[in-house]
């Protein structure tokens, strides 16, 4: 009984999400956005960054750029704590 | 080990493949690259020299603890170039105009100037720097794990 509510719940959640998707979705490139006119014709003024893309990773979409070094951070954090075998002075006496 | 020549090859090419790494973070903000694509090729190096020498070899030069502080100063210094433009808005480019990496270049297609880009040169820095040092400690420690050495403090 709960397997078949869950499904149910499943089905309508999943059903809302792509109606979502496919109705309110911005199509893809039709009307063109303004946001990539703007950033190639002001990417170099207001950055002064001839490489537009690097401008756009580190300046307009910061935030994201952040994130993914957190990402890097967290995974080396992981690594070295799973990984790491330090010889510890009092075991070893 | 490897054979002495493919430790003598080695040697010759990690002072190649450092400059060709160095060249892609110190010119982010020109050419296509950047900090985290410039700090992969540099760990390739690392690697490199871990696969010709044996990571017992290598634990001697590349310290874990010189690691640990590389990456959290990088990390440390990107968040504070980021909060640095606070007054305006977060990760804002604060030193477009000024001295400091501030000259403006030509809109469209130009041959590039280094002096430019305000903080974008120093957070390419940066994160190649936690690259660069994060990932040496990741293949390190891998490669340390699978040979059953041990890391002495």
């Amino acid at each position: 009984m709960r397997q078949v509510v869950g499904l149910i719940l499943l089905l309508i959640v999943v059903a809302f999400l792509v109606s979502g998707m496919l109705l309110f979705v911005h199509p893809f490139g039709d009307p063109p956005s303004d946001m990539d006119d703007y950033i190639i014709e002001n990417a170099q003024e207001e950055t002064g960054s001839n490489n537009v893309v690097t401008s756009v990773v580190f300046d307009y979409r910061g935030f994201d750029t952040l994130g993914e070094a957190t990402i890097l951070f967290t995974a080396v954090t992981g690594v070295l704590l799973l990984l790491r075998t330090v010889k510890r002075k009092e075991e070893s006496s | 080990m490897l054979t002495k020549i493919v430790r003598t090859v080695a040697n010759q090419l990690i002072l190649f493949i450092l400059i060709f790494g160095l060249y892609v973070i110190a010119h982010g903000h020109l050419t296509p690259g950047g900090g985290f694509q410039g700090g992969a090729v540099i760990v390739s190096g690392v690697v490199m020299l871990l696969v010709a020498f044996s990571s017992k070899e290598l634990k001697k030069s590349l310290r874990e603890r010189l690691l640990s502080i590389m990456e959290s100063s990088g990390a440390l210094i990107f968040i504070g170039l980021a909060f640095a433009g606070i007054g305006i808005v977060f990760f804002y480019n604060f030193l477009v105009g000024t001295p400091i990496f501030g000259r403006i270049p030509a809109t469209g297609p130009g041959p590039g100037d280094i002096w430019t880009g305000g903080v974008i040169p120093l957070m390419n820095l940066a994160v190649g720097l936690k690259v660069v040092a994060g990932l040496s400690a990741v293949v390190l420690a891998m490669a340390l794990f699978s040979s059953g050495e041990e890391i002495e403090e």
